[in-house]
C-alpha cells in the first residue's frame, strides 16, 4: 500500500514527512537512487549511441563536440546524423515508458500497456493500410505515405483511444471496463493489420512488417521535435496528476470519499497516455514491449506500490537507446529494427528481475 | 490494492456467496442448466450450418442425402472431404481455445490473460517459422509438430520462470513472465521473418488462423492431444475455485496449490499447442469467451469451464461460416472474422452487463 500521512506531521513508518506549502510527501531514498541510476545509464547509452558507427567518436569527443568543439566532420556526424536519431530513440522510449506507467496505474493491471489497450494497434492499422494500399492506390496513396504516415498513425491511435473511452463510458468509466473494451479494440485493430498483410503483395507486406516492428532508420530532427513537444507538455501535466493516480489505486467508493473527480482524472490521464503512445508510434512505428516493461522494471527496482512515472520514462528511454546502439553495432550491415532488439534486451532483464523477486507478489 | 498492482476484486462484485439463500441457488442452477441447453442447441445448429453452407450452394435436402448415403458425386466430396473435417476441427479447436482461455484467466487472475500471454502461441509461431527457415518445410504436415513442440517449450519456460522465488508461481509473476517470454519469442520470430521472404510468405498466412484443413488426417493426429487437454482442463475446476480464494486460503483448505497450477499450465499448453499447430494462432476466442461465459455462470469454475468450451466451439464455427459467406467465392479466414464479428459483440456485452470480476 502507498503510505499515507494519516495526520499532519505524524511520522509514518519511521519516515520523515516533507512539507512545502500545500504539498507534502514522504521521502524514500530507494526510488530516488533508482531514478538517478537510470539517468546515468541513459546518458551513457546516448553518448555511446552518438559515438559508435562507421565514423568512430569516443564519448569524450562526443562531449567536446556537443559543447561546440571538434572539427567539421565531427560536427556533421554528431548534429546532422546521430544526435537526432539518438534523441528520437530517447523520446520514443520515454513517451512509451510514461504512457505505460499511466495505463498500468489507471487500469491497476501490470499487463495494461498501450499495446494491450489497442492504442498502438489503432495507430499501426491506420499506417499499414496506407502502406499496403499506397502502392496500388496510385498518386494519392504514394503522397499519403511520404507525407502523412506519422500523422495517420497519430490519428489512428487517437481514434482508438477515444473509441475505448467512449465505449467504456457508462455513467462513469470503470477501469475494469476500460481494460476489457481495450482488449476488444486491440483484437479489431490487430486483425485488421494481419488481414491487410494478406491482401497486399509480399513486398508491401515486407515493408509493413518492417514498419510494424518499429525502426529508427533515417530519423531526423523532424521526428525529434513533435515528440519532444508532446513530452514537454504532457510530462508536467502527468506529474500534476500523479496525486490523483495514487488515489485511483483504491476502489471507487474510497476514491469518491477522497474527494477526487474519478472519471475526470481517469479520462485526462488516459488521454495523456494515448497521445504519448500515438506520438511515439508515429515517430518510430509501434515499438513493442517498452511500454509494458519499462514501468515494470522501474517498479520492481524501486519497490514502490505503482509504476513510478519519472523512472518509467527514464528506463523507457534507456531501453530504446540501448536497443538502437545494439541494433546498429551488433548486427553489422543488416540492421535489426529497433523494436525487435528492445524485446531481446528488455525481456531477459525483466525476467531476471522476476527471478530474483524482492518481495512476495501477493495478488 | 495489493503492492504488486494486480487486478483486485473490489467489494460489491458478484461472487458465489456460499450463504446465499437456497431459493436463489436454485434459480441460479436453473439458469445455468437452461444456458447449457441453449448452448448445446446453438452448437448443433452451428454444426449443421457449417456442413450445409459454403462457397458452393448445395440444397439442404441434398446435404442430408449425401450425409446418409454418399453417392460419390462432387457434392459428396465437398461435404465429406472439406466441410465435415472443417466442422470437426472448428468444434474441437473452439472448445480447446475457450477452455484454455478460461483456465488462463483463472490461473493468472487477470481479465486480459489469453493464450498469447503465456508464451504458448509465440512459441508455436517461432517453431513454425524455424521449420520453414531452417529446414525448408512448408507443408502443414511438416510443421504441425514443430508448432506443437514450440508451444510446449514456451509454456514450460514461462512456468519455470514464473514459479521461481519463494512464493512460487503467483498470478502476477505468471502473467509478467508470460509477457516477457512472449515478447522475446515474438522478437526472434520477427527477426527470422524479416530476413527471409519464404518464411514471411508462410508466416503471414499461418498467422491469420484458419480452420480449413487441407488434410483430414491431421485431425486424427491432434485429436488425442485435444481430448487429453480437455479432460485435464475440466479436472482443474475445483482446484481453480480454491485458488480464487487466494493461495493461502486454498492451502489452508487442504488444496495442493502447486499441483493445481501445474495441471492447469499443462492443460493450457496442450490445448493451445495443438490448436495453434493445426490452425495457426487463432486469437480472441480464448480472451473473450470466458468473459461471455461468466455472464451466465458467475465465477464458479465448475460451470464456467464447460460453458467456455461449448461457447468457444459455437463461436469459432459461426465465425468460420460468416467468413465463407462474406466474400463468396473467396473466403475470409476465421481468425479475422472472429475479431470483426466477435469484438463488437464483446464490447456491447461489456457495456451492457454488470461485470463479473475475477
Amino acid at each position: 500500500m502507498t503510505q499515507v500521512l494519516d495526520a499532519p506531521g505524524r511520522r509514518v513508518a519511521g519516515r520523515r514527512p516533507l512539507r512545502a506549502g500545500p504539498v507534502s510527501g514522504v521521502l524514500r531514498p530507494r526510488p530516488l537512487l533508482v531514478l538517478l541510476g537510470g539517468l546515468v545509464v541513459l546518458l551513457a547509452c546516448v553518448l555511446l549511441d552518438i559515438g559508435l558507427g562507421e565514423y568512430q567518436l569516443s564519448p569524450g569527443q562526443v562531449l567536446v563536440t556537443l559543447f561546440g568543439g571538434g572539427d567539421y566532420a565531427d560536427h556533421y556526424v554528431v548534429f546532422g546524423l546521430r544526435m537526432p536519431r539518438a534523441l528520437t530513440a530517447v523520446l520514443v522510449g520515454a513517451a512509451l515508458g510514461l504512457s505505460g506507467a499511466i495505463t498500468q496505474a489507471v487500469a491497476r493491471n501490470p499487463l495494461a500497456s498501450p499495446d494491450m489497450l489497442g492504442i498502438t494497434s489503432g495507430a499501426g492499422a491506420a499506417a499499414v493500410a496506407v502502406i499496403v494500399f499506397g502502392g496500388t492506390a496510385g498518386a494519392l496513396g504514394g503522397f499519403a505515405e511520404a507525407v502523412g504516415l506519422p500523422m495517420i498513425a497519430l490519428a489512428g491511435g487517437l481514434v482508438a483511444g477515444l473509441a475505448i473511452y467512449g465505449l467504456a463510458y457508462r455513467g462513469g468509466v470503470d477501469s475494469y471496463r476500460i481494460v476489457l473494451v481495450g482488449v476488444g479494440v486491440t483484437a479489431l485493430a490487430g486483425n485488421a493489420i494481419y488481414w491487410l498483410l494478406t491482401v497486399g503483395d509480399v513486398n508491401d507486406a515486407g515493408r509493413a512488417m518492417v514498419w510494424l516492428t518499429g525502426s529508427l532508420n533515417a530519423r531526423g530532427w523532424d521526428h525529434v521535435v513533435p515528440t519532444a513537444i508532446a513530452l514537454a507538455v504532457l510530462l508536467p501535466l502527468t506529474l500534476l496528476g500523479a496525486h490523483a493516480l495514487g488515489a485511483l489505486q483504491f476502489d471507487d467508493d474510497t476514491v469518491r470519499g477522497l474527494g477526487l473527480r474519478r472519471d475526470l482524472a481517469r479520462g485526462l490521464l488516459l488521454l495523456a497516455a494515448v497521445v504519448l503512445a500515438s506520438i511515439a508510434t508515429a515517430a518510430a512505428g509501434p515499438v513493442q514491449f517498452v511500454a509494458l516493461a519499462a514501468p515494470q522494471i522501474a517498479l520492481r527496482l524501486s519497490r514502490s506500490a505503482r509504476p513510478p512515472l519519472v523512472s518509467s520514462l527514464v528506463f523507457g528511454g534507456a531501453l530504446v537507446v540501448a536497443a538502437d546502439l545494439l541494433s546498429r553495432t551488433a548486427f553489422g550491415a543488416a540492421e535489426m529494427p529497433v523494436g525487435i532488439v528492445t524485446a531481446i534486451l528488455g525481456a531477459p532483464y525483466l525476467i531476471y528481475l522476476l527471478i530474483r523477486r524482492y518481495r512476495e507478489d501477493r495478488a | 490494492m495489493s503492492r504488486s498492482g494486480t487486478v483486485g476484486s473490489p467489494p460489491g462484485t458478484e461472487r458465489d456467496a456460499p450463504e446465499a439463500p437456497a431459493a436463489r441457488l436454485g434459480a441460479r442452477r436453473r439458469r445455468r442448466l437452461l444456458g447449457l441447453g441453449v448452448l448445446l442447441g446453438v452448437l448443433v445448429v452451428s454444426c449443421a450450418l457449417s456442413i450445409a453452407v459454403g462457397a458452393k450452394s448445395i440444397p439442404l435436402g441434398d446435404v442430408w442425402t449425401e450425409l446418409v448415403a454418399p453417392a460419390g458425386s462432387e457434392n459428396a466430396l465437398i461435404i465429406w472431404e472439406l466441410r465435415l473435417p472443417r466442422t470437426v476441427v472448428g468444434v474441437l479447436v473452439g472448445a480447446a481455445l475457450g477452455l484454455a482461455g478460461a483456465l488462463m484467466q483463472g490461473h493468472t487472475r487477470n481479465p486480459i490473460a489469453d493464450p498469447g500471454i503465456l508464451g504458448i502461441t509465440q512459441g508455436a509461431a517461432l517453431a513454425v517459422v524455424l521449420a520453414v527457415y531452417a529446414f525448408g518445410i512448408s507443408s502443414l504436415f511438416g510443421y504441425i509438430w514443430f508448432g506443437f513442440g514450440g508451444a510446449l517449450l514456451g509454456a514450460l519456460a514461462v512456468f519455470a520462470i514464473g514459479s521461481m522465488g519463494r512464493a512460487g508461481a503467483t498470478p502476477v509473476t505468471l502473467a509478467l513472465a508470460g509477457m516477457a517470454i512472449s515478447a522475446l519469442l515474438q522478437a526472434l520470430t520477427s527477426a527470422l521473418v524479416l530476413s527471409d521472404q519464404q518464411s514471411l510468405d508462410t508466416y503471414r498466412f499461418w498467422k491469420v488462423g484458419s480452420i480449413a484443413v487441407t488434410d483430414p488426417a491431421v485431425i486424427w493426429q491432434v485429436l488425442p492431444f485435444l481430448v487429453v487437454g480437455l479432460v485435464l482442463g475440466l479436472a482443474n475446476s475445483t482446484g481453480l475455485n480454491a485458488l480464487s480464494l487466494g493461495d493461502d486460503v486454498a492451502r489452508g483448505l487442504g488444496h495442493r496449490v502447486e499441483v493445481t497450477r501445474r495441471l492447469g499450465v499443462l492443460a493450457i499448453a496442450v490445448l493451445v499447442g495443438a490448436s495453434a499447430a493445426v490452425c495457426g494462432p487463432i486469437s480472441f476466442v480464448g480472451l473473450v469467451v470466458p468473459h461471455i461465459a461468466r455472464f451466465f455462470t458467475g465465477a464458479d469454475h465448475r460451470w464456467l469451464l464447460p460453458f467456455a468450451a461449448l461457447m468457444g466451439s459455437s463461436l469459432v464455427l459461426l465465425a468460420d461460416i460468416a467468413g465463407r459467406l462474406v466474400a463468396r467465392p473467396a473466403e475470409v479466414q476465421v481468425g479475422v472474422m472472429l475479431a470483426m464479428v466477435g469484438a463488437p459483440f464483446f464490447i456491447a456485452l461489456v457495456r451492457r452487463r454488470k461485470l463479473v470480476r475475477l
